[in-house]
């Protein structure tokens, strides 16, 4: 709703261009944000879709629905687009640039142009993936993390799965470089460093990885297509290359990427949690600090995916004890998410049932993880769906919750419209129910010694599996719900106003949806003194 | 940017922003010098006997055109600062030849190589053992990654001088130089490691 | 954008520069000539690190830029050393 009549809002200012063309080619962060958000979706419902057709395959032992190589391509497939085109760009490309500059006080980014760039770079990515799947050799079968010798050596159409990777990597060095700029050239006057709303100190401290941890699996995939095609040697054995030198290279991104994951979902719900508490964050300095922590320290724990992988001993103790490192600032913020909805007068809101029910996800996530960080346990469950149980509670359950809590958080100002909060509640708690169901069993399956990325297993897995194949119609049934309420919401949803759930960062003082430029005139915070979060 | 949006324009900003892609550059290049550290620590002889079939005057002089090469376009932008746009546009002409000097000579560099056999799969390599195998294909990838980043960073360079031509880089407004003179500097900035790693530590 | 006065190289200070990255480059081939058994590595590598630095001093013109360019670049050096250390405790010790 345009509090001044005359104001055109950022749907409406279409800057001369007619159709699509308004959309294409705009440098506005708010459009550029919401194509992403388009894109993302369509490709996030693709990735469920071969989800649950994993999970058909393994309703019952032998062959169900499809057979091995089919298998072996829906599972990486799955994997290469959740990883590379949902997940990791997710929240930073979408929420990051629609709401980044607002919440800083800023017109747009620092380089719209770039920012563009970005995500034309990032549609020939998906596109250069997409080829893999439909020319000669057939889709890729290697599982997302293309692991030497079997990814030179395949006859799956390789090149394009991989080039495509580089692309996306590409795009998203960029988008954080763009943000890093932004963030240190375009905050408004007043808007000090320690007074920056915790999401943008997310998108910050993220930034900073895509920078770092980007560049080296780009040059890691440039070596697996040398290795394709020239034979260079470098990571095959009869050549007197080292395979494991590949994982080494391949985490060194690769695990950096998780907290490109985790961090911005954590700045969500820093400013969720605070919202409907309505109360200031506890610890904001704390909150901030273990921000940059987990970015700092995530970057040096790489090597405890590779523990049975033949590396040495000594490595494994100091990669097991670097990871213990990363789980205090995880912790701490735990710890002050819940100390802010103590005593606070709590309004039980969608978005706030959605941090919640991250909080859960991410705590049961996080504490399976620490089984995987000590050698002797890892050594136990490598490479079994423990593993995978343990990977979605942190990606689906925390970044996923945290990806649907920002969009109820936030709809009603990228659209101006309400959604039905009743359809909203029925999807969560169907989305979380089914969620369990889907991959707690897996925890056990794992435990027991059930291998992943297996068509087939033996007769005693049975009984969870179906139970785990039936939380997956459940959940996916919740995700429907949901994204056909979003887009119902944002279509013919009632008015929403300025601020609906009185929130106190810049981006509920503008109107809803934002005009082109966001603000008539910069904001001035010199003089308020209390950080908005 | 379009009439209608809001201009903005902030130097340090872009400047910001070069150096951020610099540093992505660098550990592009990081990440191939993990490789051959630990490929140099695993083959130790055969990398210091590979090393001495490489041609060191060859190596001499790319380094040596490099350098001067650095300093011409650094001196192009002192000189753009101090408003002789002549004299830059000239010392930016000279760095582009020393460019396609480097490239020339890297031509005939490999060209050699390939009559020799040496070339990443050929069959005369794999009888010379496995290091040898590694030294060159780290060569091969690394020279040629980097050579990759002359043509780009040459290509940035006759862009600039297209600029200054246009007058939409002058003494008021070089930022666009000065990133594109930064970008040169990474290239030397990276022989600088290649050339003693490859021809000179045998 | 005039917030900080431009700092303005000289052309004597480019051209010394040069000198002293000329004189370090054959320091570092007439070391290769001298055995220094397991330190020729070290030495070929002091004197790179040291031409690179005089590079990113002055003509990149580190040493007059802002402290978040200085401290960020340090801060792109002791990743990446970090990252080879931590992997040479695989190297190492398998």
């Amino acid at each position: 709703m345009s509090e001044t009549a005359a104001q055109l809002n950022f749907f409406q200012e279409t800057q001369g261009r007619k159709g699509i063309l308004a959309w294409i080619l705009s440098t506005d962060h708010k459009r550029i944000g919401l194509m992403y958000m388009y894109t993302i979706m369509v490709f996030f419902i693709v990735g469920v879709l071969l989800g649950l057709g994993i999970k058909m395959e393994l309703i019952a032992p032998g062959l169900t629905v499809m057979g091995p190589q089919a298998y072996n391509s829906f599972f990486t497939v799955h994997g290469v687009i959740m990883i590379f085109v949902i997940v990791i760009p997710g929240l930073p490309a979408i929420f990051g640039n629609f709401f980044l500059p607002i919440m800083i006080g800023a017109k747009d980014v620092a380089f719209p142009k770039l920012n563009l760039f970005s995500w034309y770079l990032f549609i020939i990515g998906i596109i250069t993936v997409l080829i893999s799947l439909f020319t000669f050799g057939g889709p890729p079968d290697t599982g997302w993390t293309f692991y030497a010798p079997y990814s030179f050596k395949t006859t799956t159409n390789m090149f394009p799965a991989v080039l495509g990777a580089f692309i996306l990597g590409f795009s998203s060095i960029l988008t954080g470089l763009n943000f890093i700029t932004t963030i240190h050239r375009m905050r408004a006057p007043g808007m000090r460093w320690m007074k920056m709303p915790l999401f943008a100190w997310s998108i910050y401290g993220t930034g900073w990885i895509q920078l770092f941890a980007t560049p080296i699996v780009g040059i890691t995939l440039l070596m697996i297509i040398a290795e394709r095609f020239l034979k260079i040697g470098f990571f095959d054995p009869a050549l007197g290359g080292d395979p494991i030198l590949y994982q080494h290279l391949f985490w060194i991104y690769s695990h950096p990427a998780v907290y490109i994951m985790i961090l911005p979902a954590m700045g969500v719900i820093s400013e969720i949690i605070p919202t409907f508490a309505r109360k200031g964050i506890f610890g904001y300095n704390a909150v901030v600090i273990s921000t940059m922590a987990i970015a700092i320290v995530g970057y040096f724990v790489w090597a405890h995916h590779m523990f049975t992988s033949g590396m040495s001993t000594t490595a494994q103790f100091v990669f097991s004890l670097l990871t213990f490192f990363v789980a205090i600032p995880s912790a701490i913020k735990v710890f002050n998410w819940v100390a802010t909805l103590y005593k606070g007068s709590i309004r039980l809101e969608v978005p706030l049932i959605w941090a919640l029910g991250f909080l859960f996800l991410f705590m049961i996530g996080g504490f399976t993880g620490l089984f995987l960080g000590a050698v002797a346990t890892d050594v136990h469950v490598h490479n079994t769906t423990f593993v995978v149980a343990h990977f979605h509670y942190i990606i689906f359950g925390g970044m996923g919750s945290a990806f649907f809590a920002a969009l109820h958080y936030w709809l009603p100002k990228m659209y101006g419209r309400m959604y039905n909060k009743y359809w909203a509640t029925v999807g969560w708690a169907t989305f979380f129910i089914g969620f369990n169901v889907l991959y707690f069993p897996m925890f056990i399956l794992g435990y027991q010694g059930m291998p992943r990325r297996y068509y087939d297993y033996l007769d005693q897995f049975h009984g969870l599996n179906i139970v785990s194949t039936l939380g997956a119609f459940i959940m996916v049934a919740g995700i429907f719900v949901i994204i056909l309420n979003l887009i119902r919401g944002a279509r013919h949803g009632e008015q929403a106003t300025m601020n609906p759930w009185e929130g106190r960062s810049l981006e509920w003082t503008v109107p809803s949806p934002p005009p082109l430029e966001n603000f008539d005139e910069i904001p001035d915070l010199t003089k308020s003194s209390a950080h908005p979060a | 940017m379009e009439a209608n949006t809001h201009v903005h324009r902030d130097d340090v900003a872009s400047k910001l922003g070069m150096w951020l892609f610099i540093f992505t550059e660098i550990l592009l290049f990081g990440g191939m010098f993990i490789v051959y550290s630990i490929f140099r620590y695993n083959h130790p002889v055969a990398f210091h006997l590979a090393g001495e079939e490489l041609n060191d005057t060859m190596g001499l002089i790319n380094t040596i055109i490099l350098l001067v090469s650095s300093m011409t376009v650094a001196m192009s932008i002192t000189a753009m600062q101090r408003g002789q746009v002549r004299r830059s546009m000239q010392l930016l002409v000279i760095t582009i030849i020393l460019g396609l000097a480097f490239l020339v000579n890297k031509y005939f560099e490999w060209g050699a190589k390939f009559d020799h056999h040496i070339y990443p799969g050929s069959s005369f390599l794999r009888e010379l053992g496995t290091g040898d195998t590694l030294f060159f294909g780290l060569y091969f990838m690394m020279t040629g990654l980097h050579a990759l980043h002359i043509i780009v960073g040459l290509i940035i360079l006759v862009w600039v001088a297209f600029y200054i031509q246009k007058k939409r880089t002058r003494p008021d407004k070089y930022v666009f130089l000065e990133n594109g003179g930064l970008y040169w500097h990474l290239v030397d900035l990276i022989w600088i490691f290649l050339f003693p790693l490859f021809y000179l530590i045998h | 954008m005039s917030e900080h006065k431009t700092h303005i190289t000289s052309y004597t200070t480019h051209f010394m520069v040069l000198l002293a990255l000329l004189i370090l480059t054959w320091a570092t081939v007439s070391i290769t000539n001298i055995n220094l058994g397991p330190y020729s590595v070290t030495a070929a590598l002091l004197i790179a690190c040291l031409k690179a630095t005089l590079v990113l001093l002055y003509f990149m013109h580190l040493k007059f830029d802002s402290k978040i360019l200085k401290i960020s670049f340090s801060a792109v050096m002791v990743v990446f050393a970090l990252v080879i250390l931590l992997t040479f405790f695989d190297y190492l010790f398998r």
